[in-house]
Parts: structure tokens; C-alpha cells; sequence
């Protein structure tokens, strides 16, 4: 009963908070005056939501998807990646430099590039997606695979297991926690990358709508767009921090105990 | 098989003491289960190369308790890693079963003084994974998961006083807990050889007496060839048949005494005058042992 009743209070504090930025940016632009084409209302923006809706969907499904997918890609070579380099010091040492590389280029850079190769639309969104997730996911899962106990790692060899018996009961369940924190990083960068592309190269997302519509003055919706993003991002990363927690509940055995 | 003989011939003081010993005078014929000869382990190259262990010889009877006691950092986990197949002599041969190493297939428990539990496992299927991963119980582990395996974990678990404890995690238990949850992992597969490496030397003092006395009905109800490292003098007098005292670094066996107590042990012994008298004796081999090395680094040799 005090956990929930803990729950709710905490719960209740950061909703208090974020209505609380919503009152004061609503009051702050009425009181000081401010014209709806620098910085609309939060009302004003949540009408257009509501006005402009049928044509924001599809841009919402659209960038949705790119960003699924693209991610869906970045987290099956991420691991792929993160499994070899954390299973070998050599190819860590190896690979290690050449990642660092790819992933300090400014990810709008490469944009063109795709462009150029796979013309505007759908595919650079997701390979802008794709490539900028990979790397905080390399990082994760190939630390949590190459700090293994050597210990542990004695005790398994002493049992005669192969590389795939460690890799399988040992590292990738103890690399987990890293992976599941190197997602809901990765699915917000993921939504960063798409969004980039669509600005730059497609008549269709979200990124796209805003641009149209900052080129039409139609600054609630641009706004509108931002939200759409928001809420897309959030409800991304809480459901990974839910599919966290029922896998690797037991890295995180504190709030397990106060139940 | 050939070098059997010339092995056991070339090692004459070795047998003498088995025999002087008595502890196990029906397999005192038989040829050794682990053969050390002539190893040597060296680490690193040029100036920092490090020999860890030099020219060790040493051979251990089946179903014998061997502890290895010396000061720190003289290659007694580097002979135990050795035994396990974990580290490859620079030059000598180790034979197990009678055949080089990496030949043979005995199975082998191990633990150390970090009990490396996965804290994702619950204490049942810690001390079940061996069964997931050694032959011949992995072809069998996805029938018999749920019923076999599971009674012989449980039944283990009961054997060292967790009887109960199969559900819980590993960090819902003591550090006295947790090691003998390790113990029974190194166990459960019934290996035919069992290395321990301190396994007890981060526990309080009353939490390891119990861990002892645990460990040595194990023992007696198994008689499983068993090679324990430890710094602890008294713990390596209660538990071993033999003990051997090693050199600072480079590491030899100093001295290979059998230890003739009669089992079972109580820790009340440990401090009857003749159990006392031993402890001394192993603690001025040590101290002589550290001293040397002291010298011959002043000296320059």
C-alpha cells in the first residue's frame, strides 16, 4: 500500500511538473504579448494538432515507421558488431578506431550521400536511422560481453564450454543491462536521424511536414510537429524501459526489494 | 601409457612419502592421477618476462586431498590453472589421467574466492549450469531440467544447509551462502577432479570453520581427487591428506609432508598440541621460504 501510494506521489510530481512548464509557457505568451509566428501558444499548437490532423497522420506513420525500421537495422548489426568486438581483444583493439571515426561524423553529413545513391524518400531516412543507432549499441554490448569475470570465464572453460556456451549462458545474458540502456538511447537517436533525412530529402514524414510548413509560416503546426516527435520518442523509450525491466529486472534489484 | 613407469621410477621420494604416509595404501601402486614433470611457467618476454613456476615436479594420487600452501605470489594458482587446462607449461609435461593434458576428458568442478554466481540464475539453476554445459548431462539438460537435475541440485544444495534456498537470487544471500551455492556448482557434475582456489579466504572466520567441516564431508562421502590453494594454514592441516609448501617466486614444492589425522576432523582439533605443532612447522617452511627470496634479490642473483 506505501509502495503504490510512493508511486503515485512520485509519479504525481513530474506530471505536476510538466503541466506546470506548459501553464507558464501558455501565461508567459500572453502576458508578454508574444505573436504566434515566433512562439504559439501550447493551446494554440494543440488546436492545429487537432485541426490538421488527417494530414499530420500519414507524416506520423511515415516517420514511425522510417525510424522503426532504421533502428530495427542499427540494433541487429549493433549487436552483431558489439558481440565480435567485445568477444576478442584484437578485433576490439582493431575495430575500435574506425568505429570512434564513423560515428564523430555529424550523421546530417552522410544524408546527401544516401541521397545521391538511393534517391529522396523512404530508404535515407531509414539508413540515417539505421547508421546513427549502431553505434551507442556496439559500445553497450561489447563492454557487457569483454567484462566478463575472468574468473567465471576459468570456470567455464574448466567445463570444457565452447566460445557459443559462454557467449550464450554467460555474456550476452550479463550484457543485457547494457544493451537495454544503450536502446532507449539509441531509439531517441534513431527518431534524430530520420527526421534529419526527411528535412533534407522527402516529400513525406514529419521532418518534411515541418519544413512545408515553416515555409508557409504555419508556425503552430511546425510546433505541432515537434510534439508529434515528443510523443513518439517517449512512447518509444517507455516501452523499452518496460521490456528492460522485465528482462533484466535482476540489475536493477533495489526497486525489486523495497517490494 | 609408455611413460608410466620411467615416471613413477624417476620419482622414487615421492612414492616413499605416499607409502611412509599410509593415508590410501591401496592405491598407493597405482600411477598418478596428476603427474607434474619438470614444469615450468614463464610469463612475458625479454626483461619483463616473470617465471612463475620453475621445473615443478609433483604427482597427485586419485581420490587424494592436496593442499598448496606458500607465501604469496609463488605460482600456486599458476599450478592450479595448470591442472585445469587454463594455462599451457612453457616447457614440461602435466599429464592427467595418465595423458597430456588437453587429451583427456575428466571433468573438472572449480572455484574460486569470487564466487561468480549469475545474478540472473536463481541458486537452483547456478549450481545446475555445469549440467547445461558438461557431457554427458548436456544432452540430457532440456529433458531432465525440471526433474533429475533439479533433485540432484536440490539434494546438493541440502548437503552444505541451504536446503530451501533453490528459488532465491544470489544477491538475496551471504557471502558464506553464496560460496557454498559455488561449491555445490563445482560439484553437480560430479567431476573427477575438484580445484579450489581460496575458496574461503574471504569468509569470517566462524563462516569458514563451518565451510571446512562442510567441505570435508563432501569429501569423505565423494573422495573426489581434490587441489586446494589456500593461505591459511590451519584450513589446509583440517582439510588435506598432503600438504605441499611452495617457494616464493620462482615457485617448487619445498616440502610434500602428509598430513595423518584422523577423520573425521573437528575443528576442536586444530588446537590440539600435535595439529599445532604441524601449523608451526608449515609457518617456518613459509617464513624461510620468504626470507630466501629476500636474499638471493639483495644479492643480485
Amino acid at each position: 500500500m506505501d509502495g503504490i501510494r510512493e508511486l503515485i506521489r512520485r509519479k504525481s510530481a513530474s506530471i505536476a511538473l510538466i503541466i506546470g512548464v506548459f501553464v507558464f509557457w501558455e501565461v508567459a505568451c500572453l502576458v508578454g504579448g508574444i505573436s504566434d509566428i515566433v512562439l504559439p501558444r501550447p493551446t494554440q499548437i494543440i488546436a492545429s494538432l487537432i485541426e490538421y490532423w488527417p494530414a499530420i497522420q500519414p507524416h506520423a506513420a511515415q516517420t514511425l515507421f522510417t525510424t522503426l525500421v532504421g533502428f530495427a537495422i542499427g540494433v541487429v548489426i549493433g549487436i552483431l558488431f558489439g558481440v565480435g568486438i567485445g568477444s576478442s581483444r584484437l578485433a576490439y583493439d582493431t575495430a575500435y578506431p574506425l568505429l570512434v571515426g564513423i560515428s564523430s561524423i555529424p550523421k546530417v553529413a552522410v544524408v546527401p550521400i544516401f541521397v545521391l545513391w538511393f534517391g529522396a524518400g523512404t530508404v535515407p531516412a531509414i539508413l540515417t536511422a539505421a547508421i546513427i543507432s549502431i553505434f551507442p549499441i556496439v559500445v553497450n554490448v561489447a563492454t557487457g560481453i569483454a567484462t566478463v569475470e575472468p574468473e567465471l570465464e576459468d570456470v567455464m572453460k574448466t567445463l570444457k564450454a565452447s566460445k557459443w556456451d559462454i557467449l550464450w549462458n554467460v555474456s550476452l545474458p550479463r550484457s543485457m543491462p547494457y544493451f537495454f540502456a544503450s536502446l532507449k538511447v539509441a531509439v531517441t537517436l534513431a527518431f534524430v536521424g530520420s527526421v534529419v533525412a526527411e528535412t533534407v530529402a522527402s516529400n513525406r514524414g514529419i521532418g518534411n511536414m515541418m519544413m512545408v510548413a515553416s515555409s508557409t509560416f504555419n508556425v503552430p503546426l511546425v510546433f505541432a510537429g515537434l510534439f508529434i516527435l515528443a510523443g513518439l520518442g517517449v512512447g518509444l523509450y517507455a516501452l523499452f524501459s518496460l521490456a528492460e525491466s522485465r528482462v533484466t529486472g535482476w540489475a536493477h534489484r533495489k526497486d525489486l526489494a523495497v517490494t | 601409457m609408455t611413460l608410466a613407469p620411467a615416471v613413477v621410477a624417476a620419482r622414487p621420494e615421492v612414492e616413499a612419502v605416499a607409502q611412509k604416509a599410509g593415508t590410501s595404501p591401496l592405491v598407493s601402486h597405482v600411477r598418478p592421477f596428476i603427474e607434474f614433470e619438470k614444469v615450468s611457467v614463464r610469463f612475458g618476454k625479454g626483461d619483463k618476462q616473470v617465471q612463475a613456476l620453475s621445473e615443478t615436479s609433483l604427482s597427485i594420487r586419485e581420490g587424494d586431498f592436496v593442499a598448496l600452501v606458500g607465501p604469496s605470489g609463488c605460482g600456486k594458482s599458476t599450478l592450479l590453472k595448470l591442472v585445469g587446462d587454463l594455462l599451457k607449461p612453457s616447457t614440461g609435461h602435466v599429464f592427467v589421467g595418465g595423458r597430456e593434458l588437453g587429451a583427456t576428458p575428466i571433468r573438472i568442478g572449480m572455484a574460486y574466492q569470487n564466487p561468480t554466481l549469475l545474478p540472473w540464475l536463481s541458486i537452483r539453476d547456478n549450481v545446475m549450469l555445469p549440467l547445461k554445459i558438461v557431457p554427458p548431462f548436456r544432452s540430457a539438460f532440456r529433458a531432465k531440467r525440471k526433474g533429475e537435475f533439479r533433485d540432484r541440485a536440490d539434494a546438493l544444495l541440502a548437503q552444505v544447509g541451504l536446503a530451501g534456498f533453490g528459488d532465491k537470487y544470489p544477491w538475496q544471500l551471504s557471502g558464506g551462502m553464496m560460496q557454498r551455492a559455488n561449491l555445490c556448482r563445482a560439484l553437480v557434475h560430479e567431476p573427477d577432479l575438484l580445484l579450489l582456489d581460496e575458496p574461503f579466504g574471504a569468509l569470517d572466520q566462524f563462516t569458514r570453520e563451518e565451510l571446512w567441516q562442510i567441505m570435508q564431508e563432501l569429501w569423505m562421502a565423494k573422495k573426489t581427487t581434490v587441489l586446494l590453494v589456500t593461505h591459511d594454514l590451519r584450513e589446509a592441516a583440517f582439510l588435506a591428506n598432503r600438504i605441499c609448501v611452495m617457494s616464493a617466486r620462482p615457485g617448487r614444492i619445498l616440502d610434500d609432508s602428509p598430513v595423518a589425522f584422523a577423520r573425521p576432523r573437528t575443528i576442536d582439533m586444530t588446537y590440539e598440541p600435535d595439529f599445532v605443532a604441524l601449523n608451526q612447522q608449515l609457518r617456518s617452511l613459509i617464513v624461510e621460504a620468504r626470507g630466501g627470496t629476500g636474499i638471493v634479490q639483495a644479492g643480485g642473483h
